[in-house]
């Protein structure tokens, strides 16, 4: 890619549909993972890979690439689905995350599957990774940028905070993050486990150029990128608000679905439901 | 003793960067507000827009130089050896032995050396949590020539590495000229013997050439072998010194559970070997504040307790 605005809005929304469907179905074969973070996660992901963000999947290591770092790592089916609709590897890899032998971890490792950037699981990393890239870009000349996805629980770790102050403090304009704000994190809602409010201050008061969106309106979410790369000097935040478990009803601010995935029922019910919507897309397109 | 040249270890690392800064334009230095005493302050002034400052913040520092290694630079990165490992164990667990990223991580003030600053600064348990990472190269150069020669290969060889150096000054075991072929993994016989074996690392290598000296007078002839590389290992020199001599000591300043004694005892009770067997090093305590020399001979890791190891040994 990039398809650039090529693709319109629609279609956008129609990849996302698809790209939750595969979520549901990779975790309901592989009877184990995080539905909730991965499908609030989605929408952004499907604004960064299929109009955003510069990236060839054929040449995954093009060091002109826009890079996307998932610091949030348990959002990696959202992922792997993404990459995998853009071209990385076979969709037919999906059916094997993880199980034995398959380039598909729990969560997401550098070295074994195209297109990951940064191994990812263990919170609170990938935004320091990010800078790091950023810092090379800068020392490079390069004129790529660097994403990086946090979940909001995320931001409890004390390295987050490490590395909003040095992306600040080096002036990481090459640097966008987004914080997957769905509210709610394993042990229950954001603000009653570990109160992160207010997001916006905080970011600010750390140096950080911020702005809120919508994170299920795609054109919202671009429109905040295509607008973070004109603030020079500062890196940029995009809070997402999202749904935790957007586009399957009964997951949908639902924590019991954090990190367990469907059986044979909820299966079918999610699938029907995501095939509805993709219906009424398709018509649309 | 007297006539040794003292040179700092710490002083090798930072003029070797300098000197590796110029060989390699993507080498990059990262350190966590302690520059001056990790000598990085060297190449950070000749090279400034190579160095990052990356404040009191490790566990960022090391991720930042993971991310760095992705785009093809070959960070250094630098603190007391307690902030470069223990602090980040996960970090460098994950961004560096699980991702495999070429990041080079070089800490000063290992042991209990450091002196006065106390426990809290006198790592003796680095060495065990590097080598119990997959992929991690583990290193303990023992003077500052082989420091500079180790550094060098460090640069030129990819893949996460851990080398650590002790805060003192140490004196000059090496010629630059017969440093050149040090290999990672291949341990040094700095002196030959017959009747007894010391394996040591860093800066027991010293004391252990001097309870070499020491025996010797005693007609006993002991072989000390420089363990620079912990992880991965010279099997070999361990096994044929085992079959050369009567007994083995490892010395470390370091905890004896975890670290080169271990491996050391690993390779020996795989082999079947049984041969008189002693692991000198922190049995299982944290030290304390106190003048190094002092702390060296409360702790029993000097000279004079090698050679009484040895001799109770081959009673």
């Amino acid at each position: 890619m990039p398809q650039g605005n090529a693709m319109r809005l629609h279609e956008l929304d129609l990849i996302a549909v698809r790209i939750r469907k595969h979520i549901i179905d990779m975790l309901y074969r592989a009877k184990s993972g995080h539905p909730g973070g991965s499908l609030s996660a989605v929408d952004a992901l499907v604004a960064l890979y299929f109009s955003h963000m510069h990236h060839d999947p054929k040449n995954p290591c093009d060091p002109d690439r826009d890079r996307f770092v998932l610091s949030k790592g348990h959002a990696a089916p959202a992922l792997y689905a993404v990459l995998a609709e853009c071209g990385y590897f076979d969709t037919q890899e999906l059916q094997k995350l993880r199980k034995m032998n398959c380039m598909l971890q729990g969560h997401p490792v550098c070295t074994r599957t195209p297109g990951i950037e940064a191994s990812t699981g263990s919170l609170g990393h990938g935004l320091s990774f990010a800078n790091g890239i950023a810092l090379a870009g800068k020392l490079d000349k390069k004129t790529y940028n660097v994403y990086a996805l946090l979940g909001d629980g995320e931001t409890n770790e004390g390295q987050i905070w490490e590395a909003s102050a040095a992306a600040s403090h080096y002036r990481l304009d090459n640097l966008v993050a987004m914080i997957d704000r769905n509210f709610l994190q394993i042990d229950g809602k954001t603000e009653e486990v570990m109160r992160i409010e207010s997001v916006t201050d905080r970011w600010s008061s750390f140096g950080w150029h911020v702005t809120e969106v919508d994170g299920h309106d795609i054109s919202q979410i671009l429109d905040a990128l295509h607008d973070s790369h004109k603030h020079k000097n500062q890196p940029s935040m995009i809070l997402l608000t999202t749904v935790k478990g957007k586009g399957v009803s009964f997951m949908e601010n639902n924590v019991d679905f954090h990190g367990v995935a469907p059986n044979e029922m909820e299966h079918k019910l999610a699938m029907d439901e995501l095939t509805l919507m993709e219906k009424k897309l398709e018509a649309l397109a | 003793m007297s006539t040794k040249v003292m040179i700092n270890p710490r002083n090798a690392y930072g003029e070797t960067l300098v000197a590796l800064g110029k060989k390699y334009p993507n080498l990059v230095v990262l350190d966590a507000d302690l520059s001056k005493s990790t000598k990085t302050i060297m190449f950070a002034k000749a090279y400034p827009e190579r160095f990052f400052e990356m404040g009191i913040a490790e566990a960022n520092m090391i991720s930042t130089a993971a991310g760095l290694a992705s785009c093809g630079k070959i960070p250094f990165v630098s603190t007391f050896a307690v902030f470069a490992t223990g602090r980040v164990y996960d970090q460098i667990r994950m961004d560096i032995a699980y991702s495999k990223a070429n990041v080079k991580i070089f800490a000063t003030h290992g042991g209990i050396s450091v002196g006065k600053d106390g426990a809290s600064h006198q790592m003796i348990e680095d060495i065990a949590l590097m080598r119990v990472l997959p992929n991690m190269t583990v290193l303990a150069p023992s003077d500052a020539p082989q420091t500079g020669r180790i550094v060098e290969l460090m640069a030129a060889t990819m893949g996460g590495m851990y080398a650590r150096v002790g805060r003192a000054n140490a004196p000059v075991i090496y010629d630059k000229k017969d440093l050149r072929s040090l290999r990672l993994g291949k341990g040094i016989v700095v002196n030959d013997g017959s009747d007894v074996t010391v394996i040591a690392c860093g800066t027991m290598v010293e004391p252990a050439l001097e309870a070499a000296r020491m025996l010797k007078a005693k007609g006993v002839s002991a072989r000390v072998v420089d363990m620079h590389t912990i992880k991965p290992l010279d099997t070999t020199l361990v096994l044929q010194s085992a079959r050369d001599t009567h007994a083995i000591i490892t010395a470390e300043e370091h905890s004896i559970i975890g670290g080169l004694g271990s491996a050391v005892a690993e390779v020996l009770a795989e082999n079947r070997i049984a041969l008189p067997f002693v692991r000198m090093g922190l049995k299982d305590q944290f030290s304390e504040s106190g003048d190094p020399s002092d702390l060296l001979e409360k702790y029993k890791l000097n000279a004079k307790h090698i050679v009484n190891n040895l001799l109770q040994l081959l009673k």
